[in-house]
């Protein structure tokens, strides 16, 4: 025995009926209208039907506000501020070793050292200027776990937003994309071949005025397909990764269906690429 | 020969040329000609099988379930028909435009399910007369299987098969044969018919599930 959406509910409670529409289950349909005049639920048909489509409306909106809440242009907000973090954190780490190499004489580098100093490893004097850069050490730290939980924010909603991107770039570099298109409607706009350069705007400029060597490869670069293949097939591995990413794209913002058989295919054209010439390493 | 058109269909003239229109509230920048609003054969695989003069057994008033409704340019004309029309969206973002379609129609009701998985929406919708199949996903002869539960013996699945939905490489003959054949195993075939000149690659099912 199964029971239809409106099984118990108090009929002028359209957000309990709507929460059982969104998460209710049967394993087949009966004849539901009938059922819900005999329990009451309803006077009539044309009543039930009523019913029936304030709770669908409220629980389909309902729905599509949430999924247009977790949508492009929050991620976009999340990894530029994950971006700032970063080179914030290691823009003051910098100044930490610096005023650090002076006191202690001990020459580190990087967050790693500002967190020894912030944890009293380093130098734990007394001295007010002890204290200064104990002080700044700590931001040094907490920024930089900011910039953590911001990447784990990202992953975690990415694969929401962009499920088919995200599968085949990986959160982190799906939300870079996402970001410096602007968000995921114009990534889905763009040839691959921007795609492709995506980041290195600077060199495709320099290369169109003259000299510089035309970029093969933007922020994708990140991506293992592209920076763990030989130098020499590195341009082609970036066109075929962006040729997917785009497709990626595509598919997220205008159906949004989840599409595994990209991954298959991009495996493969990668091993073609890296297989062909050279000693097949 | 003019085949036999659903009740609440009608051949009207839209600056000279005759087309299938509905009476409703225009949705998507449709001809209209005072209430009949164009039923365009190029934007609806349905109305592409309409135009194309295949036997639906479509008729006003029956009780139909939707499956791909997208934006609801389709479900606006078979909800003109005027029967209860369950619309079964998975995607966010058409859902968004199927919701306005259904603010001009008390007999819409849209639903944001995955049609794979008809038991996470079987406690709403109740037995159809017409099964609408507009899905772009592969396995579409497994979803015409899956909601064979929603029609009785009398009841008919109106499909539209896409080809490269299924295998994008294939040539189209191959994909559809194997689509059909696997039909069969739940449903008699009663026509079927490919779409063009309004849609390549697709192929117009009219069936009728097997006891």
């Amino acid at each position: 025995m199964t029971d239809g959406w409106f099984a118990g509910l108090d009929p002028d409670d359209t957000t309990a009926a709507a929460e059982r529409v969104a998460s209710g289950r049967a394993d087949a349909p009966e004849d539901w209208p009938a059922t819900a005049v005999d329990a009451g639920y309803t006077a009539d048909t044309e009543e039930y039907y009523e019913r029936l489509r304030a709770a669908t409306m409220e629980a389909t909106e309902a729905a599509v506000t949430e999924r247009e809440r977790a949508d492009d242009q929050q991620l976009v907000h999340a990894v530029r501020a994950m971006a700032d973090c970063e080179r914030t954190a290691n823009e003051l780490a910098e100044r930490v070793a610096e005023w650090g190499g002076s006191r202690y004489g001990e020459a580190g580098s990087g967050v790693g050292y500002a967190r020894r100093i912030a944890e009293g490893e380093v130098g734990d004097g007394g001295e007010s200027g002890d204290r200064a850069l104990r002080s700044l050490a700590e931001r040094v730290v907490d920024v930089s776990e900011e910039a953590d939980e911001l990447r784990a924010y990202i992953e975690r909603t990415a694969p929401a937003v962009a499920p088919n991107l995200s599968m085949l770039a990986g959160p982190v570099l799906a939300a870079r994309l996402i970001s410096l298109s602007g968000g995921l409607e114009s990534l889905a706009k763009q040839p691959s071949g921007t795609v492709q350069l995506l980041g290195a705007e600077d060199a495709l400029f320099a290369h169109l005025r003259g000299g510089a060597p035309s970029p093969k490869h933007g922020i994708i670069f990140t991506h293992e397909y592209v920076s763990g293949t030989r130098r020499e097939e590195r341009g082609s591995a970036a066109r075929a990764l962006a040729g997917k990413l785009s497709i990626a794209a595509r598919i997220d913002h205008y159906s949004g269906d989840r599409r595994p058989d990209l991954q298959r295919e991009l495996d493969e054209r990668m091993e073609r690429i890296r297989s062909r010439g050279g000693d097949g390493e | 020969m003019t085949p036999s058109l659903p009740g609440g269909v009608e051949r009207r003239d839209f600056d000279g040329t005759t087309a299938i229109a509905t009476q409703g509230h225009p949705e998507y920048g449709e001809a209209t000609d005072g209430q009949y609003r164009r039923w365009n054969p190029h934007r609806s695989k349905l109305g592409a099988m309409l135009a194309l003069g295949m036997d639906t057994g479509l008729e006003a008033d029956q009780k139909t379930l939707y499956l791909g409704a997208a934006a609801g340019t389709t479900v606006s004309h078979v909800a003109d028909l005027g029967g209860p029309t369950y619309a079964v969206e998975f995607a966010p973002r058409p859902a968004r435009d199927l919701l306005s379609v259904a603010d001009h129609r008390p007999n819409i009701f849209p639903l944001l399910k995955d049609a794979r998985k008809p038991e996470s929406y079987a406690h709403v919708v109740e037995p159809v007369d017409v099964v609408v199949q507009d899905v772009a996903t592969r396995g579409q002869a497994r979803v015409a299987a899956l909601n064979r539960r929603f029609l009785d013996g009398e009841g008919r699945l109106l499909a539209a098969v896409k080809a490269r939905s299924e295998d994008v490489t294939a040539d189209p003959e191959a994909v559809f044969e194997a689509v059909v054949a696997e039909l069969r195993d739940h449903y008699e075939l009663l026509d079927t018919e490919q779409l063009d000149p309004y849609h390549e690659d697709h192929l117009g099912v009219v069936a009728r599930p097997l006891e």
